[in-house]
């Protein structure tokens, strides 16, 4: 397993998934392919149907409509069992009567794999996530940290196709949290595991994937690279979701002109032809002060975060801008006067 | 002060619910010919007597292998019972959740005499099968309220995990879901096992001339009331706690954790 578990691991492709519950659609026409090897993370907020798509790829759930394959093979009616789709649920569902080592044993049991092999294959998979030496260990003796690197040495050890981890972070404090996503991500490219992701952190998915799918309602919004998604978000959605942000709406009205609603004219850089209604992207980030593109305002809100500053401005025309400033010098104190302004490289146009 | 009355009124219960034992065990040990407290003396003479009555060690084994097939047969029909009131979805299943207890509602002599007519027309008085059969009724209802209790408490992400990672419907449910249920199955097993160990009203009427333990205590009450009968108290009473000691240890109680 340790060394190179890529030819074992498949490529995924959902193509027009479709589940209601009642009244609600759950998943409305969902597609999406994962490549070997990829992690594809999906992020949406809870209800956005990304926990029903995960279900229908591990086989919890059977989708109205559309088909999931595996390297081209349709598993869609196949039960979970049959699957070979490792997962790590939310709470890691470990088997609280059976100890470490037959909790990471489980799936190999299940598979006939003798016991000399299946006691070399357990011992490589806890050295694996560094916890040789907790085999008589019940899940309950173990700290959440611990208990998370169980569930993922279980989901592993049988070389699945497909690794599936769901918001398996949401119980574990910060700290802990960011050096298992570390851990996860290490493992995964060492493995070659493909794997997708669930999430409603788009913190974490920034850190964690080689693309990201935000789903809302249902839905696909976008599904692409990390820099795309947060550089060049394809709606008001996306942009709102990932980051934080400055989401205006306007026309174009000349080439790279947009006029927003209000009359402020903001020059950017896009090929969209004048008359078009747009939406306009400025991460709080990418101001500077001074510049093009000025924002003049009053400081109503200031915050010291260590790394930056964090203001909201107030200006003449009534907008409301978040801009973060790299902390330096004295934190603007609210009442202060401050111009700024962003390059038209800087502006996304959608 | 009201902490005083609380004390004094739990002392007061207390007593109330000691006092019988408290009052059987010296009789048990007397050495006076009659039921006389307190005791004028000491002697093994009325456990010796039950010993040495096959009788009394008849009904005893009797009332054990009764007890026993009650609580195997409860939970054959109760374990799946309890499983599709929880877990399945179908018309009447209020309905059919509130017939599984209704043997608790019912007076048992009503159902004593209900049971008769039918049994005596089955030619089922006096055999023991048949008491086992009228005892599962009556036990049947511990078994599905100690089991619905458990499954309702059940992560059921435990049975995905397992069939996830490769597990049948079948190895799910002999490799996880019964063994994290065993609490459960302990406790509705032997409180089977009491509920028909203690049973006397149904016994007197289906039992014929087989005695159960608790029916020749009370024909023994009828005829000849000698201390005895105060030593056969003792000995069930161990029994009892013996089980409920267990239920303790490795059971599961109604409304708690597991443990």
């Amino acid at each position: 397993m340790a060394s190179g578990g890529v030819e074992g691991s498949a490529e995924l492709r959902i193509d027009g998934a479709a589940k209601r519950f009642g009244e609600v659609a759950a998943l409305d026409g969902v597609s999406l392919q994962v490549a070997r090897g990829e992690l594809l993370t999906i992020l949406g907020p809870s209800g956005s149907g990304k926990t029903t798509l995960l279900k229908v790829v591990a086989g919890f759930e059977k989708p109205d409509a559309g088909s999931v394959k595996i390297d081209g093979v349709e598993i869609t009616a196949l039960p979970p069992a049959r699957r070979d789709i490792g997962m790590v649920f939310q709470n890691y569902a470990l088997f609280p009567h059976l100890t470490v080592e037959r909790n990471v044993a489980f799936p190999l049991e299940m598979r006939n794999v003798t016991k000399a092999e299946i006691a070399r294959r357990v011992a490589e998979a806890l050295a694996l996530v560094e916890l040789a030496g907790y085999e008589q260990r019940l899940p309950r003796q173990l700290s959440g940290g611990q208990q998370q690197r169980v569930a993922l040495a279980r989901a592993i050890v049988f070389n699945p196709r497909l690794l599936l981890l769901d918001e398996p972070f949401g119980a574990l404090d910060r700290k802990l949290r960011e050096t298992m996503q570390l851990e996860v991500r290490r493992l995964q490219r060492r493995l070659g595991l493909t794997t997708i992701f669930i999430t409603h952190d788009q913190e974490e998915a920034l850190v964690l994937s080689d693309r990201i799918a935000v789903m809302n309602k249902g839905t696909i919004q976008q599904i692409a690279t990390t820099t795309e998604i947060y550089e060049r978000p394809a709606n008001d959605f996306v942009a709102d979701f990932v980051g934080e942000s400055n989401i205006f709406h306007g026309t174009m009205s000349g080439t790279g002109v947009v006029t927003l609603e209000g009359g402020r004219q903001l020059r950017v850089s896009t090929s969209a032809v004048p008359g078009k209604r747009v939406g306009v992207l400025m991460r709080p980030e990418r101001f500077a002060s001074g510049g093009i593109n000025a924002f003049a305002g009053e400081v109503v809100e200031s915050v010291y975060l260590g790394t930056s500053f964090k203001l909201r401005l107030a200006c003449e025309d009534g907008l409301e801008l978040l801009v973060r400033q790299p902390a330096r010098g004295e934190l603007p104190a609210p009442g202060a006067r401050a111009t700024f302004g962003i390059d038209p490289d800087a502006i996304h146009v959608f | 002060m009201s902490r005083r009355l609380l004390v004094l009124a739990c002392a007061l219960i207390y007593l109330f619910l000691m006092l019988p034992l408290l009052v059987v065990f010296p009789i048990s040990l007397s050495s006076a010919p009659y039921m006389q407290f307190p005791p004028p003396g000491f002697s093994w003479q009325w456990y010796e007597r039950y010993l040495d009555d096959p009788q009394w060690i008849d009904a005893t084994w009797r009332s054990l292998y009764i007890g026993v097939s009650t609580a195997i047969l409860a939970l054959a029909l109760g374990v799946p019972l309890a499983f599709s009131l929880v877990r399945a979805k179908f018309l009447g299943r209020a309905f059919v959740e509130r017939l599984a207890l209704a043997p608790i509602i019912v007076p048992t002599i009503i159902l004593s005499v209900a049971i008769y007519g039918i049994f005596a027309k089955l030619k089922l008085i006096g055999a023991w099968y048949g008491l086992v059969l009228a005892h599962t009724v009556l036990a049947l209802p511990f078994v599905v309220l100690v089991m619905v209790a458990g499954l309702r408490d059940f992560d059921r992400a435990l049975e995905q995990a397992a069939e996830g990672l490769g597990a049948g419907r079948w190895q799910t449910l002999r490799r996880i879901t019964l063994p994290l249920l065993r609490p459960s199955l302990v406790s509705a097993g032997l409180l089977a096992f009491i509920s028909s160990f203690d049973e006397v009203v149904v016994a007197l009427f289906l039992a014929g001339a087989n005695m159960t333990l608790p029916k020749k205590m009370f024909d023994n009450i009828l005829m000849e009331i000698d201390p005895t009968i105060a030593a056969v108290s003792v000995i069930q009473i161990l029994l009892v706690s013996v089980v409920l000691v267990l239920i303790g240890r490795f059971g599961r109680g109604l409304s708690g954790s597991a443990r």
